[in-house]
């Protein structure tokens, strides 16, 4: 591999790891709080086909991004109530949003579009354009450093630089605040919250709310960045992707970064060389596309080690003497 | 008199068709331990978390300082200037002594001042009371008796110069209870007001100005600490004549039932537990194993109860037993004679959603009489559990009902019967009255003293030394994995036993 490709490949590393990145610290604030979110799925793909079709019929991506949102808040909200208010189990209600979502997207976009369940392809001002750092094109005579800032610093959708933002943000806000403590606090043992006199309903919502907007940006960027429009299933489980790396992650942001790194890298793999030649024998492309996937596996198989997560986490919180 | 620290009037409380809490008043003196006692489900708790937020009273009124005060949640009691420090406590196990000080307490969103400013408080606040612990210590590291302290502190963070206990001791060994009376005198020097909730008569008379005794929900007295006894304070409590003193004949043993020598037991995180010891215990007496919690007791207890292996020998009946493989369980150890109360009677000696009668049946439920040809026959089962719960004097004696809903008392009362009334060569009991109300102490202790007299063996392991003193004929003492000693009861003292049970031999402490 040259210089170049390893370059491209990295490129596209960054970009294929930013959906999961987001859609990790979504689950993360959740979990940290004690509300598991198997629903990341969902979020992400209702607000994918929210954001695309208005980034469609308005022409503006910045719309079609808080469509998104609003798309990926409204189910945080339904499984807030589900399981803080109404004390439910987070599982089943994560599972209902993303048997929701799959149905809803494609039938609301048949319904308005007509195009077989996907949204019309987006151009020109209904996707994010990319971020051309100063000096980007003089720099690339420049050996080693310039193709790097030409091809890997520069050229990224803004949601890119915002989603590494939000890893030092998101540590910051986790650990040297007191929004953050009691956040933590919540989802190790929420009757030490309570008894501290400070309200463990309000504070799950908040990570939960948290959580919707991270997804909501997530499944935006799929549908208005990283692709043209929305598609069927077009999340191809990247929210249960984002659930392994935060368990991979022990629940920590930059361990999140590099975990969700780790699977972009891969994807980048798979999607670079289709079909490996190792000189013996060739790597099909079907096992570069699964090695996101089995991995996954390897590392919920117990691979990573003891990962302890929330202590309170799943389990709705009842008052007791 | 001054204005009382804490007013209550006409408390009352009802959860469904139960009255937790009926029309209790109770006046408190600022800077006086107050106790609060009363057996399991009095309503002891109810009216503290009523005090304390947690619970909205159905009528009454409370007063703070004199002030009219209405305590709608945490945050209000907390801004009364109340501190409550639970049983069970509320505390952030893998945060930092520091964190959980300030959690919910902080100056502002930013965490670092808040924790510069707590850190230079809590030194003062050891100083003052003699409070030290290491503010940047994960809790989960702590001792239970550490981590009261910190409860306390946090409270005393809060500003809280009304401090609540509720069973503080209950998960303490003697040398922390002590220490933690000691912090209370301390507290009550500078001027702060204390409830102290209990059903632990001596801890109401050693630290206690007033007493006041609850039962079934409603206040049956307020008196003076000083102007009462044990025993009237029992009566108060339970509602009839109490026997504190257990009352027993000397011990007549016969031959030695259990015999165990040179048995090691290494636990499953490869650490050595017991550490060689050896004993025997000798038909119709009751040996009892004194020790702090911890240095060995429970995993001997699992040895013999056939669910831990072992190296060394156990000969029970000139009979020597497996200490390892396929034979050595639980089931077979019953049929030897071994009867065993666990330590832990709602982790290992019942299963608390299963019914009573479910329950009775375990250990023994491939008996002749529970079974027909392949089935269990549950008529058979019920009968007998009702029998048996009329025998104990089990509340109540509705052999279907969940254990979980029987009160600490009945369930041991449960357990008991289920084991001895197999008729056992050799009984096993840990802890036999933990977290068990008064009135039914006093029943199981003559339930243990009549099965010595019937000639049978007993093993008693407890970490109340009161409990060994007065039940025992022979008292052998554990300090990590050895037996540091053998005493009789008649010629040894509580200060000699503490001394054993901290390692140190009387001789080497001169």
């Amino acid at each position: 591999m040259d210089y170049a490709t390893l370059l491209q490949v990295l490129d596209s590393t960054f970009r294929l790891a930013t959906p999961l990145l987001l859609a990790c610290l979504a689950g993360l604030y959740s979990e940290r709080a004690g509300i598991f979110d198997i629903g990341l799925e969902g979020k992400m793909l209702a607000a994918a086909f929210l954001s695309a079709a208005v980034a469609f019929v308005t022409g503006s991506v910045w719309l079609g991004l808080l469509a998104g949102i609003a798309a990926s808040m409204l189910l945080s909200i339904i499984h807030g109530l589900a399981s803080i208010t109404f004390r439910g189990n987070q599982l089943i209600s994560g599972v209902a949003i993303n048997f929701l979502a799959s149905g809803l997207t494609v039938l609301v976009a048949q319904a308005w579009f007509a195009q077989g369940g996907r949204t019309p392809s987006l151009s020109g001002a209904g996707r994010f354009s990319p971020w051309e750092w100063p000096f980007a094109e003089a720099i690339i005579p420049v050996p080693v450093v310039g193709p790097l800032y030409n091809e890997l610093i520069s050229g990224h959708t803004a949601i890119v630089y915002l989603a590494l933002a939000m890893v030092p943000i998101s540590w910051y806000v986790l650990f040297r605040t007191r929004f953050g403590l009691r956040l933590r606090a919540v989802g190790e043992n929420p009757a030490a919250v309570d008894t501290a006199g400070v309200s463990v309903v309000g504070l799950r919502f908040a990570a939960v709310a948290i959580c919707g907007v991270l997804c909501g940006v997530a499944g935006a960027y799929l549908a208005t960045s990283l692709q043209a429009g929305f598609v069927k299933e077009m999340t191809a489980g990247r929210g249960y992707i984002a659930l392994a790396a935060l368990i991979f992650a022990k629940w920590r942001p930059w361990y999140a970064l590099y975990a969700c790194l780790l699977f972009g890298f891969l994807q980048a793999i798979a999607l670079r060389f289709q079909n490996l030649d190792l000189g013996l024998f060739t790597v099909p492309v079907e096992f570069m596309d699964a090695l996101p996937y089995i991995l996954t596996v390897v590392i919920l198989a117990g691979f990573v080690g003891k990962a302890i997560p929330p202590r309170a986490g799943g389990e709705p919180y009842v008052k007791e003497r | 008199m001054s204005t009382a620290a804490i007013e209550l009037k006409g408390i009352s409380k009802a959860f469904g068709p139960v009255q937790a809490n009926k029309d209790i008043s109770i006046s408190v003196q600022p800077g006086t331990i107050h106790g609060i006692i009363g057996e399991n489900g009095a309503g002891k708790s109810t009216l503290m978390s009523i005090l304390y937020g947690f619970y909205k009273a159905d009528a009454g009124e409370i007063f703070i300082r004199g002030q009219k005060t209405s305590i709608p949640d945490s945050q209000a009691a907390i801004a009364a200037g109340i501190g409550m420090v639970f049983q069970h406590f509320k505390l952030v196990e893998n945060f930092t002594v520091l964190e959980n000080i300030i959690l919910g307490a902080e100056d502002g969103g930013f965490l670092k001042p808040s924790l510069a400013k707590a850190r230079k408080l809590l030194k003062e606040l050891a100083d003052d009371y003699g409070l030290s612990v290491d503010p940047d210590a994960k809790v989960e590291a702590l001792s239970v008796g550490y981590q009261q302290r910190i409860e306390i502190l946090k409270a005393l963070y809060r500003q809280a110069d009304i401090l609540i206990l509720d069973e503080p001791t209950g998960v303490l060994t003697p040398a922390e209870a002590d220490q933690l009376f000691r912090i209370l005198g301390r507290l009550r020097e500078e001027g702060k007001t204390i409830i102290l909730i209990t059903h632990k008569l001596r801890e109401i008379m050693d630290i206690t100005d007033t007493v006041s005794v609850m039962r079934r929900g409603e206040m049956t007295a307020t008196v003076k600490t000083a102007a009462t006894s044990p025993t009237e304070l029992a009566e108060l409590m339970v509602g009839r004549k109490v026997l504190l003193r257990v009352d027993k004949k000397p011990a007549t043993p016969g031959a030695p039932v259990l015999k165990v020598d040179n048995l090691r037991v290494v636990d499953n995180k490869g650490v050595e537990r017991v550490k060689g010891i050896s004993f025997e215990v000798r038909a119709g007496e009751i040996l009892g194993l004194a020790g702090v919690a911890g240095n060995g007791q429970s995993e001997l207890l699992e040895v013999l109860g056939g669910y831990r292996a072992a190296t060394g020998q156990i000969v029970m009946n000139n009979e020597e037993i497996d200490l390892t493989g396929a034979k050595s369980d639980g089931q077979s150890r019953r049929a030897r004679g071994i009867a065993h109360v666990p330590e832990d009677r709602q982790r290992e000696g019942l299963i608390m959603d299963f019914m009573a009668w479910e329950n009775t049946a375990f250990g023994y439920h491939k008996d002749n009489r529970y079974k027909k040809g392949v089935l269990s026959d549950n008529a058979s089962i019920r009968g007998d559990t009702e029998e048996k719960m009329e025998r104990f004097d089990v509340r109540p004696p509705n052999p279907k009902l969940s254990a979980k809903n029987f009160s600490g008392g009945n369930q041991q009362k449960i357990v008991l019967a289920r084991e001895i009334e197999r008729n056992p060569d050799l009984l096993l009991i840990g802890q036999p009255t933990r977290g068990v109300d008064i009135g039914a102490i006093e029943f199981i202790h003559q339930q243990i003293v009549a099965l010595r007299d019937q000639g049978k063996a007993i093993l008693l392991v407890s970490v109340e030394l009161d409990e060994i003193m007065s039940l025992s004929d022979r008292i052998a003492v554990m300090f990590d994995g050895h037996i540091m000693g053998e005493r009789q009861p008649d010629q040894t003292d509580e200060k000699e036993l503490g001394l054993l049970m901290a390692g140190l031999t009387p001789e080497a402490a001169e």
